[in-house]
């Protein structure tokens, strides 16, 4: 039988077994949108911008281990999805997103709501077509949900012109696709394997450091396990949070820029890195030049090109995380050989030494609510079983670095691109893919604005999101910057004119709380949690001087933190 | 260091502004980028010449190979190969200047192809270095205009780029 390519969209989506598409109609993608229209197994979530649509399939997608899938109309529906696009890109996250396109004809005439979608995704997707044949609709699609999913993940975009929705042709989903030109790499290289082990094992100063490669590759259990067999000491960066578990003894906690000392100092001192699906980021190394100075290098991703491309190393291993982390544990296993037990409990005193200087202190008797005290309170209330979703500045650090995440996929944020207006869309993807979970969104009064338009959202399909909104009045990363490298001076960081928050709530249909003293706190989330059903904006009025500590200054070493 | 790097890549349309948006995306120089259809209709041919230090080129190259659209690529500059450009150069030329050009041409095994009372189309082929020489040697004769097609290149021997 014969299908348009409206229709064709919509069974390629069912079989690929897409349960919610984030969306926003237009001219462009009407005949599609009628298709979802008369049927009923894809839901189709109605966001109320085209960023918020891309955010949400995100963090549908990094909730779970399937692709978020997205569908906007031409010219300003496209252009309003590529920040969400790059959100995702920068942190190889699997997403499809459909944008509708002028008719084929009228493509490169500057037709009313004509965009080049294809050409001003390029640099931010993993791939993008163009399809301009019905024919080949079917099995783009295919080659999209593909690409997105395999090797390292990331956003596809299928560009599809209106005509080619409107044409017909029979259907036929394949079940299989090769690509000459692509071919991810699994397995990784088992002597290069063997060659980590032994370095490994010859370790007196070993150091864990694991990024967002275990959390999509799905192997914090093998990650656990190899890191208890050693012994050894570990860190996440700010995308691998979850990869190990944070209330573990061999947790350092996170590394980088506002990491911890202990993590940044093991860093700085250790002789054998073992990096796993980690990048290097600018924000974790600090000086590249100051970066690990004494240590051997093992490093695992999936894609080559991560591999020194900012920090040449020694063993470079291209593979799955998982598979080579199980090839690992069973080399290790296979050897009986043993660390270096006298070297290793020297390597942990010192640790313990670095521990002991506490770095996270705070002034828990302070009269003015301190940001990281909210984020404490939400974790011991929430018992560390929340979704957490964040915006971008010093609430997702404080987030990252009180909530102690034990499970992998619990930590929703943008890392790569730091996006201000993820995080309630993000949660919103979040809720769908586990509508009994607790979701919490950690932001503050700046970021929020960004996309504050989808409380209605959020109210349209009753999603129980908890916002905590910290709020210092203040761009505040913006603002700790300026104090520290601008002598003080303040440009455009104080937010004036902000809205009240409770009654802002209380318009979209939500419960709106502030809360403005430390004693609050607690009956505040306690009752927001009471509200199970009900989106709860918790607008907590904290103190506006709080910096993020301990830092790591630009052009620094991970030895040079400043400590509060 | 100057690399040249061949590429086999899918002859479908944007592959060509892949590779060139990577370049000024990450910031890699191209001194010269060629493209044409190989005898499989589904692939095309890219002559890139590229300058940068070995980690740059390193770089270059894994990210070259992440781009879907290319299926295969060599650095030709790792081993024996052939570089060639074409030139196609219009001079002016009167008077005792006909002979004198004519005369610098068969030096450089160049051909005149196009003739006018006032006008030479000369072609060369060459390495860039020879081509850029017969430039050179042209000092004194107005140049009306000049056509360089950028470089191409095959490895010597039994190395190839193929499926």
């Amino acid at each position: 039988m014969e299908l348009t390519g409206a229709e064709i969209v919509v069974e390629c989506l069912k079989e690929e077994g897409v349960e919610y598409l984030f969306g926003y109609p237009g001219g462009a993608v009407l005949h599609i949108y009628d298709a979802l229209y008369k049927q009923d197994h894809i839901k189709h979530i109605l966001v109320r911008h085209e960023q918020a649509a891309t955010h949400a399939a995100d963090g549908y997608a990094r909730s779970t281990e399937k692709p978020g899938v997205v569908l906007v109309t031409s010219g300003p529906g496209a252009t309003n999805a590529i920040t969400g696009i790059a959100t995702a890109y920068m942190d190889s996250i699997p997403m499809v997103i459909i944008t509708g396109q002028v008719p084929t004809h009228a493509i490169g005439s500057d037709a009313f709501q004509e965009v080049d979608a294809v050409g001003i995704t390029r640099p931010c997707v993993k791939h993008n077509f163009l399809v301009k044949d019905v024919k080949d609709l079917a099995s783009t699609i295919k080659k999209a949900f593909f690409i997105a999913t395999s090797g390292r993940p990331g956003p596809v975009v299928v560009d599809v012109p209106k005509d080619v929705t409107a044409a017909k042709t029979v259907f036929e989903y394949p079940k299989q696709i090769s690509l000459r030109s692509y071919s991810p790499v699994e397995r990784g290289h088992i002597g290069q394997i063997r060659r980590a082990v032994k370095l490994m094992l010859s370790a007196k100063r070993p150091m864990l450091y694991t990024g967002g490669g275990v959390i999509l590759g799905n192997s914090a259990p093998e990650l656990t396990e190899l890191t208890r067999k050693l012994g050894y000491p570990i860190t996440n960066t700010l995308m691998g949070l979850g990869g190990y578990p944070a209330t573990d003894k061999q947790f350092l906690g996170m590394l980088g820029m506002h990491g911890t000392y202990e993590a940044n100092m093991a860093m700085h001192h250790c002789d054998v890195l073992i990096a796993i699906g980690a990048r290097f980021d600018d924000r974790v190394t600090g000086n590249v030049k100051k970066f690990c100075p004494g240590a051997q290098i093992v490093h695992v991703d999936i894609d080559p090109a991560s591999i020194s491309k900012s920090v040449r190393v020694d063993v470079p291993i291209v593979g799955s995380v998982k598979s080579v982390l199980q090839d690992m544990i069973r080399l290790l296993d296979e050897t009986g050989e043993k660390p270096d037990a006298t070297a290793l409990a020297e390597w942990w005193k010192q640790i313990e030494e670095w521990r002991a200087t506490d770095c996270l202190k705070y002034d828990r008797a302070s009269e003015i609510i301190k940001p990281q005290m909210v984020v404490e309170k939400f974790y011991e209330l929430s018992e560390g079983q929340a979704f957490l979703t964040s915006d971008v500045g010093q609430h997702q650090m404080w987030a990252a670095q009180f909530y102690k995440f034990d499970k992998p996929r619990r930590w929703i944020n943008s890392g790569g691109l730091g996006t201000m207006g993820f995080g309630l869309p993000a949660a919103m993807g979040v809720q769908f893919a586990h509508p009994d979970a607790l979701v919490g969104c950690v932001t503050g009064e700046g970021s929020i604005q960004m996309c504050i338009q989808e409380l209605s959202t959020c109210l349209q399909y009753r999603l129980p999101i908890k916002i905590i909104n910290l709020n210092n009045r203040y761009l505040g990363m913006v603002r700790q910057w300026q104090e520290f490298f601008y002598q003080s001076r303040y440009s455009m960081s104080y937010m004036e004119a902000l809205p009240d928050f409770v009654k802002l709530a209380e318009a979209y249909g939500h419960v709106g709380m502030r809360i403005e003293k430390p004693s609050d706190v607690e009956p505040a989330i306690k009752e927001a949690l009471r509200l199970k059903d009900r989106l709860v904006f918790m607008d907590f009025i904290t103190d506006q001087k709080e910096n993020v500590y301990p830092m790591i200054p630009a052009g620094a070493g991970l030895n040079e933190m400043i400590l509060v | 260091m100057r690399r040249i790097i061949s590429i086999l890549l899918e002859n479908e349309a944007g592959a060509l502004s892949r590779v060139a948006g990577l370049f000024s995306a990450r910031g890699y120089n191209i001194e010269s980028l060629t493209v044409a259809p190989t005898e499989d209709p589904s692939l095309s041919r890219m002559t890139l010449v590229t300058r940068g230090s070995n980690e740059i080129l390193e770089q270059i190259t894994k990210q070259l190979n992440k781009l879907i659209e290319v299926v295969k690529l060599i650095d030709l500059t790792e081993g024996p190969h052939i570089e060639r450009e074409l030139l196609l150069i219009k001079v002016h030329a009167v008077g005792d200047s006909r002979n004198e050009i004519k005369r610098l041409a068969d030096i450089f095994r160049g051909r005149i192809v196009d003739v006018t009372a006032s006008t030479y189309v000369i072609e060369l082929t060459g390495t860039g270095e020879k081509l850029d020489a017969f430039i050179e040697a042209l000092s004194g004769i107005r140049i009306i205009e000049t056509v360089r097609s950028g470089v191409s290149g095959v490895s010597r021997g039994e190395k190839s780029l193929r499926l």
